[in-house]
């Protein structure tokens, strides 16, 4: 029997701000232009929004500022549950929970964030107690460079296969209009960018950027009454494995390997049934990680499974096809921006960057130093 | 419900001890009495079979590099520096750093061994490769 969450939700509005520098303007209001243009895409009025899903290192209560900066008055579900950048994609596995026992009929998932412009901005996110910290990496770069130089290590991934990542993503972004970044890249321009923590450069990491998403999300009973075509959620999966790198049982094995069996199993597809895919790439060993993970390719395979082409304009596996973290917007938490492609490419309006026919769209939202981890399956009308 | 409180429950926890051991120049695991597996960083329960009942134990400073990695600074800011992880030969994995050779020349597979000594104010654990002074 299906799965009671498969396709009982719809994404029906999406909203995103300008990518890049939007100087003099704070993350709320930046978070407030995207809820803007999202229920506007949906044709809804503030006060029918009834759940308020959010997350900010910023707001650590912000489930309760943001219905009062706001002005939603209906609020009756609130969740900002903060697992890092995954958890917008989190809150859509507790939206679409909400939504269909009935406890909320309107959730609003949203962030905004100044991370570029922001003169003010101290350090990075503190994730809390940590006996890491002591030791001042460099984070949240370092632990992902401790996974990338075990990959190294264990497997034989190169430098080179790294960088095909972040130029299969900048290839992307060369599509898309409002990316950050678009000149041509090469591998050899990301071999020779500046080192920041071995193995990886500069252009191994994602970008700082401002920039805002939300998403309205409905019962599928009423997806159907809104202007736009509507996306179902046909699965979701999560998954942690630890909140300090030097936790991580297997800095080559994500929790992907949980998550994502279970968001195929709810969705009742495999692999092979997916058109499109959207990760949260922060640093280029992320999507080899994540590729894997999904049963892509095998373990230790994800570095020639890159090289040869599979994810860039033109491959097998188109895979962040807005340019990703790594060359389109990145701020701070990505894990929005991905969904939103996602319901581009299912809607069929991604311009230049569109997947032809795409009807089912793979995403994957990381949060913290890989720790968190939440796969979902999305789809159109014609895959319920 | 247990009518008696265990007795690690009770005076300074596993941190404050961890602390005051450190800063007295000692290197000590918790050992779970239960499993019989140690554990690092410091907790009120073992993480591995969620038993009260551990002790502490002098670790035996040994251990293999599970990765590594060079923090690269502008000169301004000091010089590079490695950021490892350590697999120590009692089981548990800690982050810290490789010391007395170029961060670069750090291995994985390297084995090192622990000292004690401060960073910045505060004393932590420290590794340099086995067998060196
Ligand atoms: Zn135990």
């Amino acid at each position: 029997m299906a799965h009671p969450l498969r396709g009982a939700v719809a994404v029906v509005g999406i909203g995103l701000t300008p990518f890049g520098e939007l100087p003099g303007r704070s993350h709320l209001e930046i978070m407030g232009e995207a809820i803007h243009n999202a229920l506007a895409d949906a044709g809804l009025k503030k006060d029918q929004v009834d759940g308020m899903f959010g997350s900010n290192f910023a707001d650590p209560l912000g489930a309760i500022l943001y219905p009062e900066y706001f002005g939603l008055k209906n609020i009756k579900v609130m969740d900002s549950t903060n697992i890092g950048g995954s958890s917008f994609n989190n809150a859509m596995q507790e939206a679409a929970a909400a939504l269909h026992l009935g406890l909320c009929d309107v959730a609003l998932i949203a962030y905004g964030s100044n991370a570029r412009t922001n003169t003010r901005r101290g350090g990075g996110p503190g994730f809390g107690r940590s006996f890491d910290a002591p030791y001042r990496p460099r984070q949240p770069i370092n632990s992902y460079a401790l996974a990338a130089a075990r990959h190294m290590h264990q497997y034989g991934t190169t430098k080179e296969q790294l960088a095909q990542v972040a130029v299969s993503a900048r290839q992307w972004a060369q599509k898309n209009p409002r990316a950050f970044m678009r000149d041509p890249l090469t591998v050899e321009d990301v071999l020779k960018a500046r080192m920041v923590v071995d193995p990886f450069g500069v252009r191994d990491c994602c970008l700082v950027t401002d920039g805002g998403a939300a998403m309205v999300v409905v019962r599928a009973d009423r997806a159907k009454d809104f202007p736009n075509a509507p996306v179902y959620m046909l699965g979701v999966g999560a998954a942690t494995t630890h909140n300090d790198i030097s936790q991580m049982p297997d800095l080559t094995v994500t929790a992907v390997a949980q998550a994502a069996p279970r968001a195929y199993a709810m969705a009742g597809i495999t692999p092979k049934d997916v058109d499109v895919i959207e990760v949260y790439d922060a640093f280029t060993i992320n999507t080899i990680l994540f590729l894997e993970d999904f049963g892509f390719c095998k373990k230790g395979e994800g570095g020639p499974f890159v090289a040869a082409g599979n994810i860039a304009p033109g491959g097998k596996h188109p895979l962040n096809t807005n340019g990703g973290g790594l060359s389109c917007v990145h701020p701070g938490m990505y894990g929005m921006f991905i969904m939103v492609e996602a319901v581009e490419q299912l809607r069929g309006v991604a311009g230049d960057r569109q997947v032809p026919g795409a009807e089912i769209a793979l995403c994957n939202g990381n949060g913290g130093y890989l720790s968190s981890q939440i796969t979902l399956v999305f789809g159109t009308q014609a895959t319920l | 419900m247990a009518s008696e409180r265990a007795a690690n429950f009770q005076g300074p926890g596993p941190d404050a001890v961890w602390f005051e051991n450190v800063k007295n120049g000692k290197f000590r695991l918790q050992r779970c009495n239960h499993c019989g597996k140690a554990f690092f960083y410091p907790r009120p329960l073992c993480v591995h079979c969620g038993s009260a009942d551990w002790a502490w134990v002098d670790a035996s400073g040994k251990g293999t590099v599970y990765s590594t990695s060079v923090v690269r600074q502008r000169p301004e800011d000091g010089p590079d520096y490695n950021i490892a992880l350590i697999d120590l030969a009692e089981g548990p994995r800690m982050m810290s750093r490789v010391t007395g050779i170029p961060a670069p020349e750090v291995k994985i597979g390297m084995a090192v061994e622990a000292y004690i000594a401060p960073l910045d104010k505060d004393p932590l654990v420290l590794f340099k490769p086995a067998g060196r002074a």
